[in-house]
């Protein structure tokens, strides 16, 4: 609502336009697409994403793969781990490319631009989240196939359009999950660095990156489930192996039903959560200088 | 009259963070900042770093909450409706490192273009456009991280102006520039605001020159307080009774200025180091109290390498008002810091 002033001086009216701009939806999905455009541009001219997040998560992956056959672990194993390997490029994704951009963003004066542009936060969020999820994709999809290539992994689907549901709802969760986190992200500094540092490799070992997380008991196992990649991953592997429902932690409709309500909740709580910190880090002069 | 852009009382204080054993400190940036900046106009910020400035840009601009007092942009209030603001403004910071590296300059303003709201078709129109004015066209396809400093400026000044906002702020806008890249910029801001009397620009500068040339009106700024506003001839015109003076003499060598300052007639004296000698700017309340100063440097043993009277500069106005130079002020400052 336009203040109201006193009748002299007048404050100025809005001016006619000069040139038409989109505002709402329109704005949005512009918005959404101008962000994503760095992300997918940018994997295409620097190369050396390729060794960093294909190869070295490969050696990962045969590491385990080797463990697991020295001790004639069932071979369905094999496929866990290769699975979970794959799922690792999106994790990260999170983690560097959402969560902690925020603080690069602040350092580069990007941020500010973003939060003083008639934009919303959610967009530009939903811009790196798109960006990152189609460069993220092809990423996890080269560990899968060259894995299932190198290590001759099996896969029988049992239900191919469950899978395909398991698979969006629980990209939809995370990402909903890196919103959230993002806007916590607003308020830090330095610190941003050494916190993503601290969530990667405990949820690589708490999410059952490279064995079945039902291995971990059902508390454990429970308390991960609130990082959707926890059940999105058991449930991707109860779908594509035939002895993948007995290694199971709960039965599949169940996980995308929590995974159905945590997208929801972590979509929701991001947009409230975004709004707040960004007046919050308005009010405490944190959204263009990270030393107050 | 238009008014677009209002402040009542403005105030910020900052809480810095001290370490875990010490209590945060307060830091007031800004002090009941009362403007009004009329709609067309070009209004400049002048003082020195830290006087204030960003943080006032800052508010203005809907990045930072104001501690005490209110502010209005384009009839909007900036901290209830920030969403009514933003369409309406953009900004240019002097030595931002906007933008993504691997994008080309085109792109890089295309994505900021879009954030607005612009087509794609104006929005590269615009951008080829104003490339051309900023004497960037030659680079639009060349990576952002492959641009120098000044020329990355430009491409950030272009930015500013795509979205041909209400009001622009253009805080420190030529910094890293060239002189001659400074000189072409300045003139387009000028001939920007000119060509549509519903554009406003305000700019903070600590370059005098900058703020004289450009500017209907300045305020000058110090330590949070906005100390004098008018046009610049008219803050100049505040001096006009008063004698100007630059003397050089040789180096002071520890001598400081207050010998002069004690002086009947001399209202102000600020001093400068230069290659081996000293510079004085003399501030006196007229022509024959000269007299009296050129006794005092023979006494003190300074040889006059050279001594002008001059007219007064926007320089003369910050130190009759707060008594020492700019410089001085930031080197107290760095010193303070340090």
């Amino acid at each position: 609502m336009a203040t109201t002033l006193p009748a002299e001086p007048r404050m100025q009216s809005t001016a006619a336009p000069r040139f038409s701009k989109v505002s709402g939806w329109k704005l949005f999905i512009k918005t959404i697409g101008a962000r994503a455009y760095p992300r997918v541009i940018g994997a295409q001219r620097e190369k050396s994403w390729m060794f960093f997040e294909i190869f070295l998560p490969l050696l990962a992956v045969s590491a385990y793969v080797f463990v697991y056959r020295a001790i004639q672990a069932p071979e369905e194993y094999i496929g866990f781990v290769i699975v979970g390997g794959a799922m690792t490029a999106f994790w990260m994704n999170i983690l560097w490319s959402m969560s902690s951009q925020l603080y690069w963003e602040k350092e580069t004066g990007n941020l500010a631009l973003y939060i003083m542009a008639p934009n919303s936060m959610m967009a530009i969020l939903l811009g790196m989240a798109f960006g990152g999820l189609f460069m993220t994709s092809v990423r996890a999809l080269v560990i899968f196939v060259v894995g299932s290539w190198l290590f001759q992994v099996q896969y029988q689907v049992t239900n191919f359009w469950q899978l395909i549901l398991v698979f969006s709802l629980t990209m939809i969760a995370l990402y909903g999950m890196g919103m959230m986190s993002a806007s916590v992200f607003l308020l830090l500094s330095r610190e941003a660095w050494h916190i993503s540092n601290l969530a990667q490799e405990p949820v690589y070992l708490m999410s059952g990156f490279y064995f079945p997380v039902k291995s971990l008991g059902f508390l454990t196992s429970l308390a991960a489930s609130i990082i959707p990649l926890t059940l999105g991953l058991d449930a991707l592997r109860q779908l594509a192996f035939p002895s993948g429902s007995e290694l199971g932690f709960l039965p599949v409709r169940i996980e995308i039903g929590i995974l159905i309500v945590l997208s929801i909740v972590f979509l929701v709580v991001a947009r409230w959560l975004l709004a707040y910190m960004e007046k919050l880090a308005i009010r405490e002069g944190r959204l263009t200088e990270s030393r107050r | 009259m238009d008014l677009a852009i209002r402040t009542e009382n403005l105030g910020r204080v900052y809480k810095i963070r001290g370490g875990k054993k010490t209590e945060p400190k307060s830091l007031t940036a800004l002090q009941d900042v009362n403007l009004e900046v009329k709609s067309g106009e070009l209004f400049g910020l002048l003082g020195p770093n830290g006087a204030g400035k960003t943080t006032l840009i800052k508010i203005l601009t809907t990045l930072l909450a104001p501690t005490t007092g209110k502010a209005w942009v384009s009839g909007f209030d900036a901290v209830q409706d920030p969403d009514k603001v933003r369409p309406r403004i953009n900004m240019v910071s002097g030595g931002e490192s906007s933008g993504y590296g691997l994008l080309t300059v085109r792109e890089n303003l295309w994505m900021f273009s879009q954030f607005y709201g612009l087509s794609s078709a104006v929005a590269n129109q615009r951008i080829r456009e104003l490339l051309d004015v900023v004497g960037l066209a030659d680079r639009i396809n060349t990576k952002s991280s492959d641009l120098s400093t000044g020329l990355r400026q430009k491409m950030n000044i272009v930015r500013g102006f795509l979205t041909d906002p209400d009001v622009l702020f253009l805080d420190e806008p030529t910094l890293g520039l060239d002189v001659g890249a400074s000189r072409e910029v300045r003139r387009f801001i000028r001939s920007w605001v000119d060509d549509d009397p519903t554009r406003t620009i305000m700019l903070t500068t600590h370059y005098m020159v900058e703020a004289d040339e450009l500017c209907d009106r300045v305020a000058i700024i110090n330590s949070g307080r906005v100390l004098a506003c008018d046009t610049p001839a008219n803050l100049k015109h505040r001096l006009q009774q008063e004698a100007i003076f630059r003397i050089e003499v040789n180096p002071l060598n520890g001598k400081d200025t207050q010998m002069f300052e004690a002086l009947p007639g001399v209202r102000n004296v600020s001093h400068t180091e230069q290659d081996g000698s000293s510079v004085l700017e003399f501030i006196l309340e007229n022509d024959d109290v000269v007299g009296s100063v050129v006794n005092t440097l023979t006494h003190g043993n300074l040889h006059i390498l050279n001594l002008q009277k001059r007219e007064p500069t926007l320089e003369d106005v910050f130190v009759d008002l707060v008594g020492r130079s700019m410089d001085e002020v930031e080197r107290t400052q760095e010193e303070e810091g340090a």
